[in-house]
């Protein structure tokens, strides 16, 4: 223990230090060495054992802090950054083509799809259990929503009549699930998807991809269900889904079959790029909110009394990943075509569809009495059932989180190929994908992870597949060193598990 | 003597083929601190379970303030201001203090849960405690001692507006000073109007707080009684052995008659 042992107090004070005390403007400014320790020496007043909460820090004191936490084995996304800023050193020396302007937003594509499955199954992760199936869950949506464009909403002739008429029946069962559950939002979205279904709207894009979450949300009723409320452990659940979803995408299909994503649309979510103005726009949006967000919250404790890190550091942090977000979107709007006749140019879409889902999936696990609720889950279930939370509900609607974002990462997925086939979702997708948020420092043990994890993790994944292509390296290679690379990235998150069990401050 | 706050009345409660709690009477008034006392399975935590809403009770009737309630969930418990510091403690590792203590009833400022005002008041209860040795209210829970870590329990239950404390062992991972404190506390929370429980293996904290001893012989209520009106030798026998003299349970001579 860092903390002091308190001096036996005498007799007589417990009684008197119980009676309320008012914070002493006093301790507020209290010299960062008169902490715990000097004041519970003293014992008298009881608000001055928490000098530390109040006290500010200095910068130096802040950064011995923070790498006190590291050394606790409070690492977060760290490794994974480290590894990265190694990963593109090591492949801008070897390969010239790399670090270039078509290459790094051709990175950026090639990794949206499974950091966007990724940051579901964040949710999931954080309490402790797994989803194998939501690779193939969501080649079942991508199967799904491609055979409408592909038959303009007429899915009975598409489907036939009993697969179709099945379709439905899952439809309605999944609502039903919800409901039992008590988690009646989620019951929304397969009626929907049924209405859908049977009115046979004419394709359209936005339809689609409201067709694809709300399939996406039914698979999640249905998984959740079995796990929360049937009691079946998520990983022999999910196992048995995964190989079921890959069947139902071959029934939507059929053997050998292909279903190209005529539609421009949805062919740009993962092709296209916003304007040189849109992008700046985009920048502009997102750096004022972040910066609105961050500085917010920093004044807005300062101005209560409370701890803060130092407004200097606060400041330069922000200030630093403005720029950062400055430079890439000048580089990103600059042409970086190969071929003159045409100009490519401008932040790829899928920048905006992740950092929205970021924002989103923090705010709902940072800010939200829903997502502490899915961190205490994840800590101690029993703990969270005694102070009242539901955790059947809590347990189902991470599954539910998981397969409508994994819908949105289907679309991505197969807007880059450019078409669905039956492997869609398929083959290293979800292993992909539990890498990406495994590697970023999202634990598998539950109760440890940020939705940003599955960001720098994929980013991991799509460098090492990216680079090693680019050096002409087999798929055999490709496979082992990202074997190798989750590896490495759980066997951190165990280690730092054994040093965070002996100190550390979150 | 004043009315009962809260009051059980033939309860049982079986895990499968195990009679965990027969008939089981019990009385908790406000001002007093009822010291709940039986040897180890007797079914004390059982008991403070079924109050809590955690297990469902077979059969029998509970009664708040004279009403009769069904407790059926521990958010049941939580609203007729039932608090309990359980024996396992249940807090969430992986979170902080601050989170911990307002674990399913967070404060919310419109949408979002208002981190700064839960922490303040956090602060508050803990200091009021006299919590000396943690650094800082954001420590996790993972990283504080036994002691620290049912300080933060018992905290826990006192941040409510509660009207019965159920404590079970919240001294028994204690040092001297704390257990001090605690039993300072206890004695302060029944003098405020509380009805306080407090399960305790350690006779001379029972009879420095507690102003009724009960005590449980293998699942039976064998006796409740004044402090006042009995000895450490008389409670230690109604524990080992469910009768003393004329109080507990009747022999079994007596009883088949
Ligand atoms: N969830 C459960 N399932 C089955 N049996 C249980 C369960 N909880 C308690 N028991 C049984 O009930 C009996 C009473 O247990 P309980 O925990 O109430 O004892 P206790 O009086 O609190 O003991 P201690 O002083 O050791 O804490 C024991 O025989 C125990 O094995
Ligand atoms: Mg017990």
């Amino acid at each position: 223990m860092k903390t002091a042992r308190p001096s036996p107090s005498p007799p007589t004070s417990p009684s008197k230090d119980f009676v309320m005390t008012e914070t002493p403007a006093g301790t507020r400014a209290a010299a960062p060495g008169s902490t715990a320790q000097g004041s519970a020496a003293q014992g008298s007043t009881a608000v001055a054992d928490f000098g530390i909460d109040t006290a500010q820090r200095g910068v130096r004191q802040a950064i011995g802090d923070y790498f006190a936490r590291l050394s606790g084995g409070q690492l977060g996304a760290l490794p994974a950054l480290g590894g990265l800023v190694v990963l593109f050193t090591v492949f801008t020396v070897l390969s010239p083509q790399f670090l270039t302007l078509g290459n790094i937003a051709n990175l950026l594509t090639q990794g949206a799809g499974i950091t966007v499955i990724g940051m579901g199954l964040v949710y999931v992760l954080l309490l402790g259990e797994i989803d194998l199936s939501a690779g193939t869950a969501s080649g079942v949506t991508a199967a799904v929503w491609a055979l409408h464009l592909k038959v303009d909403g007429n899915l009975l002739g598409g489907m036939g009549s009993w697969v179709f008429y099945l379709t439905l029946v899952a439809m309605a069962l999944s609502a039903g699930m919800a409901v039992l559950t008590k988690l009646h939002v989620a019951a929304i979205p397969p009626v929907l998807a049924l209405v859908l279904m049977l009115i046979g709207l004419p394709a359209n894009p936005w339809l689609e991809m409201l067709l694809a979450l709300c399939i996406g949300t039914a698979i999640g009723c249905l998984t959740g269900f079995l796990v929360a409320k049937v009691g079946i452990p998520s990983f022999v659940v999910t196992l048995a889904l995964f190989l079921a979803w890959q069947g139902v995408v071959l029934l939507y299909i059929g053997e050998g079959g292909t279903l190209a994503v005529n539609d421009e649309v949805l062919f740009n979510v993962a092709n296209g790029n916003l304007s040189p103005l849109g992008s700046w726009l985009l920048f502009v949006l997102a750096g004022a909110g972040y910066a609105a967000v961050v500085l917010g919250r920093h004044f807005g404790r300062l101005k209560r009394g409370l701890v803060v890190q130092p407004t200097a550091l606060v400041g330069t942090k922000v200030g630093v990943i403005v720029v950062l977000g400055a430079v890439a979107t000048y580089a990103l709007n600059l042409n970086r075509s190969p071929n003159e006749a045409v100009v490519i140019q401008g932040v790829p879409y899928v920048v905006p569809i992740v950092l929205g889902l970021l924002v989103l999936g923090t705010f709902v696990l940072d800010r939200t009495r829903y997502g502490r609720h899915v961190y205490a889950v994840g800590g101690n279930a029993e703990a969270a059932r005694r102070a009242g939370i539901d955790v059947t509900k809590v347990r189902m609607s991470v599954f539910v989180i998981c397969s409508t974002v994994a819908a949105i990462g289907a679309i991505i997925l197969s807007s880059k190929v450019g078409s669905v086939d039956p492997q869609a979702g398929g083959g290293n997708t979800l292993l992909f994908a539990v890498g990406a948020a495994v590697i970023g420092g999202t634990s598998l043990f539950g109760g440890k992870g940020r939705v940003r994890d599955a960001i720098v993790g994929g980013a991991v994944i799509a460098t090492i597949e990216n680079g090693l292509r680019l050096l002409g390296e087999p798929a055999a290679v490709v496979s082992i060193v990202t074997g190798l690379v989750l590896l490495l990235a759980a066997s951190v998150d165990a280690l730092s598990r054994r040093r965070s069990a002996a100190a550390g401050v979150r | 003597m004043s009315q009962p706050i809260l009051e059980l009345r033939g309860v049982n409660k079986s895990f499968g083929p195990v009679h965990v709690l027969h008939d089981v009477d019990f009385t908790v008034r406000p001002g007093e601190v009822t010291a709940l006392v039986g040897d180890n399975g007797a079914g004390k935590s059982t008991l403070v379970k079924c109050i809590a809403g955690i297990h469902p009770t077979d059969s029998g009737e509970l009664l708040f303030d004279g009403e009769p309630v069904t407790v059926g969930s521990p958010r049941d418990a939580a609203a007729l201001g039932i608090e309990v510091v359980y024996q396992d403690l249940a807090l969430c590792d992986n979170l902080d203090i601050v989170d911990n203590m307002f674990l399913g009833r967070e404060r919310l400022r419109g949408l979002t849960l208002d981190d700064a005002g839960m922490e303040e008041a956090a602060r508050k209860v803990l200091a009021d405690l006299s919590v000396r040795t943690v650094k800082s209210v954001r420590t996790s829970v993972a990283s504080l001692s036994g002691g620290q870590r049912q300080t933060v329990a018992i905290a826990k239950a006192v941040l409510w507006d509660s009207r019965v404390v159920l404590l079970d062992e919240p001294t028994a991972a204690l040092g001297v000073a704390q257990t001090r404190q605690v039993l300072d506390l206890v004695r302060r929370l029944a003098d405020n109007g509380l009805g306080v429980v407090l399960i305790s293996h350690n006779m001379n904290d029972v009879f420095e707080v507690a102003d009724t001893v009960a005590a449980l012989y293998l699942g039976r209520m064998a006796a409740e009684v004044p402090t006042a009106d009995t000895s450490r030798a008389q409670v230690v026998e109604l524990i080992t052995a469910g009768r003393s003299g004329d109080l507990g349970i009747p022999a079994p001579e007596t009883a088949t008659v």
